[in-house]
């Protein structure tokens, strides 16, 4: 039987890594993924689990001892959110590059400039190009969920690749939740035993990692980690269904929301999606309007197929982001939601908005008006607003 | 995949995964004596086999067995020339080229 | 702790740095690392790390390692962190029992990835006590590069951002005292040592470090030919001035006790040490003596102060 809790998302995240029982985490504090580490440090100090902790002096630290822990023939990860992320990313390259099956619990977190502790995607967009496995979550369920399957999916011989899994900062990291717990028993089995194939510690095999690859070697070792992305598809797809098996929670690249017969259709990443799901099952209920919801949460790799698959039909879409990238044309997600749409010759009218930067909260209404603006766009063909700011103030 | 297997035009599906090398001291199979403008030359009557010129060789070119060196190893000996002017007794001479 | 030392036996020991990488002919880097792994004992295996430098580039070469046991670069600034993973893993390897070999930990990171940009990873290794070595090859400035300044290289030094020139007499500041830095980490064994005739001084300081349990620190001097502007085959000359000039003096500090290992009979004045080197040219242009004194004075100053240390 599944254990009923009422977790925070940070806490839900811990209770996964003292499940897991890791052998080694580095970490370093920082707001608001720093009570990831705390928990786990309470875990190992009464015994609960002989992980050890590394108490590193940054972030990059963080990441190069996992780094290292990984490559020796450990199981490793850590914790961060935003700033420290950011410092650790040329670890990412590095981690990815040497094919490590490193995991990261991040904290969504906007990058600073000006600081800000909040909510939003800045800090793991920004990482979208370093050959991590992305996977987001919208609830505290969600991403205790995907923690547990983190392990399998970057372990898989076909994949060998580091996983992230993100969630909203405060929003899911520190608001308490009813989550549904796996079992101790169950979770041993989905995760398993983690046997490395080659290891720094391996007195038999010595083997030498990071190398200097020239020019004739570099895009080759490239091509490889793309054949692993590529592979992580299906190892994704795999580990739902035996997730699904398991508890009964069904997973994929992305979650349709009220999308049978949907005409007009939001496209968005993380935490919000719940209060779009509230904006859609009003609009249904009142209006009867035909809108849904598609919440992305594999990012990396894109479900491009699977996603245009399920859009290109629709009247007109509206992708959201929670970071900007500066183009001066939208979003991350909005590029490539866009780019597959274009591939799978869409007709559909599609903007890409901004929304939540630096934790701005989003609201029902803020979503119906969106859905009242692709209702507009469907009927007139005229895109007046095509890269906009949800819930900004303006002279 | 052997080290010795994969080259600059190996495909991309045989390069090692990460960069990973499965096998220790690969390096020997390159050879750096290539690289040689002065070759050292070793006068076995007069070495007394004191060793003193096998630490300060930055290419691990001196072999030693049982306590007693060998001539050189000309597949990787760069020529510095480091040994010839700490050996005591002039039993290593640099003789210009290859 | 270590037996006495016997030149014969520990030079017929197992080589671990295989021939066949690409340093530069007469690198003094590679003779750090052959006689740092020497001290090994045969039985035991060891994990390299490495940061980003010449001697990474040169030594793991995709497919070619140079290396006889497990090896990992991983960045510039963070052999500390990445080998303090590495050291962590091993301990909890043990204890699950997954592994049952002997394991020791070195790595090595040139005066650019030790003094700067890899300074704050190893200050927080040494600070955490990892039971490995850190070794830094200190070859006085950024060589992989070119040459440029680092916060080891020498006052009046001209390097490739510090160029003498009309209205300058190369680097201005003098160097960043790391041994010292190291042993202030109250970390059980941090030293200091080149290359001397027979090896003894840094096989032994090698071994200590190695079979010290805990963190400990290695600076070695690794004159560089094509840096330093001296003919290749004169690498044991140029140590043995460092040495008898006071400039590089040989001590260890062990458990907090300073111990001098090597006073010169006769203390040579600098400028037969820097007189070789190209990059210190400038200084033996008429006009210059000041510079030279005042030279003089600041290896007399440490020289003295680390005597005053070491009788404590």
């Amino acid at each position: 039987m599944a254990i009923r809790e009422r977790l925070s998302g940070n806490e839900a995240v811990a209770y996964a890594i003292k499940q897991i029982n890791p052998d080694v985490m580095p970490a370093f504090p920082i707001t608001p993924s720093t009570e990831i580490p705390q928990y786990v440090a309470n875990y190992i100090a009464n015994g609960d689990i002989d992980t050890e902790f590394i108490h590193v002096e940054s972030e990059h630290s963080a990441m190069s001892a996992t780094l290292g822990a990984s490559a020796a023939g450990a199981r490793a990860l850590t914790a961060t959110s935003s700033c420290g992320m950011a410092l650790m990313w040329e670890e990412l390259y590095v981690a990815a590059s040497d094919r490590l099956p490193i995991v990261l619990a991040l904290v969504n977190r906007a990058l600073t400039g000006p600081i800000n502790i909040n909510a939003d995607h800045s800090d793991s967009m920004g990482a979208r190009d370093s050959g991590w496995i992305q996977i987001y979550a919208e609830s505290n369920q969600e991403v205790y969920d995907n923690f547990l399957q983190a392990f399998p999916i970057a372990e898989d011989p076909r994949v060998h690749l580091p996983v992230m899994i993100c969630q909203d900062g405060f929003i899911t990291s520190h608001g308490v939740e009813n989550i549904l717990l796996v079992e101790d028993e169950k979770v041993k089995d989905l995760v398993g035993e983690y046997h490395p194939e080659h290891f720094l510690l391996n007195s038999k095999e010595p083997i030498a990692v990071g190398p200097y690859a020239v020019s004739n070697y570099y895009m080759e070792t490239k091509r490889g980690q793309r054949e692993a992305m590529i592979n992580a598809k299906e190892v994704i797809l795999e580990l739902a269904a035996k997730f699904e098996e398991m508890t009964g929670r069904h997973y994929g690249f992305f979650e349709e929301y009220a999308m049978e017969d949907a005409e007009y259709v939001i496209v968005i990443i993380g935490s919000a999606a719940g209060t779009c799901k509230a904006a859609v099952d009003k609009i249904r209920q009142t209006a009867g309007k035909k809108v849904g919801l598609c919440k992305i949460r594999v990012f990396r790799p894109f479900p491009e197929e699977e996603l245009a698959q399920a859009l290109k039909d629709r009247k007109a879409i509206a992708v959201l982001d929670r970071s900007e990238m500066f183009s001066a044309t939208g979003g991350p997600l909005g590029a490539e939601v866009r780019a597959a749409l274009y591939g799978a010759k869409s007709q559909a009218e599609t903007v890409n908005y901004l929304y939540g930067l630096g934790g701005r909260d989003i609201t029902v209404e803020d979503f119906e008006k969106v859905y009242g603006r692709l209702e507009e766009i469907a009927r007139t063909h005229e895109i007046p607003d095509m890269y906009e700011y949800i819930g900004l103030r303006s002279r | 995949m052997k080290s010795t297997e994969i080259n600059e035009k190996s495909p991309w599906q045989d390069i090692t995964e990460g960069n990973k090398i499965f096998e220790p001291a690969t390096s020997r199979h390159f050879c750096t004596g290539e690289w040689r403008t002065s070759t050292p030359v070793f006068d076995e009557e007069k070495c007394k086999q004191c060793l003193l010129c096998f630490p300060v060789c930055p290419d691990s070119s001196i072999p030693v067995k049982d306590g007693k060196r060998d001539d050189f190893d000309y597949d990787h000996c760069k020529g510095c020339g480091i040994c010839a002017k700490v050996c005591p007794f002039g039993a290593i001479t640099m003789k210009e080229g290859k | 702790m270590e037996k006495t030392y016997n030149f014969k036996e520990v030079m017929s020991k197992e080589e671990r740095l295989a021939p066949g990488h690409r340093m530069c002919a007469g690198c003094g880097g590679t003779v750090t690392v052959r006689a740092v792994l020497r001290a090994l004992r045969p039985e035991d295996r060891a994990v390299v790390g490495n940061a980003t430098g010449c001697l990474e580039v040169s030594s793991f070469m995709y497919p070619f390692t140079a290396y006889e046991d497990s090896y990992i670069h991983n960045a510039f600034e963070n052999a500390g962190a990445t080998l303090s993973g590495v050291e962590t893993a091993y301990r909890v390897l043990k204890k699950k029992g997954k592994i049952d070999d002997t394991f020791k930990f070195i790595t090595f990171g040139g005066d650019g990835g030790t003094y700067d940009i890899g300074f704050q990873s190893l200050s927080g290794a040494m600070e955490r006590g990892h039971d490995m070595v850190y070794v830094c090859y200190d070859n006085g400035a950024y060589m992989n590069t070119g040459t440029q300044r680092s916060s080891a290289t020498p006052q009046y030094a001209d390097t490739t951002t510090t160029p003498a020139g009309k209205v300058s007499d190369g680097k201005v500041q003098v160097r960043k005292d790391l041994t010292a830095i190291m042993a202030q980490h109250h970390i059980p064994y941090a030293a200091q040592t080149t290359f001397t005739s027979n090896f003894k001084d840094l096989h032994t300081k090698a071994e200590r470090a190695i079979y010290t349990p805990g963190a400990a620190f290695l600076n070695v001097m690794s004159p560089c030919p094509r840096g330093w502007g001296y003919d290749p085959s004169e690498l044991m000359t140029i140590c043995k001035l460092a040495v008898d000039t006071c400039y590089w003096p040989l001590y260890e500090v062990i458990d907090g006790k300073w111990v001098l290992n090597y006073v010169p009979k006769k203390k040579l004045p600098i400028e037969d040490f820097l007189r070789p080197q190209k990059r210190f040219k400038h200084l033996f242009k008429p006009d210059k003596e000041e510079l030279l004194a005042q030279f003089q004075t600041e290896v007399d100053r440490q020289w003295e102060a680390l005597r005053r240390r070491c009788e404590l």
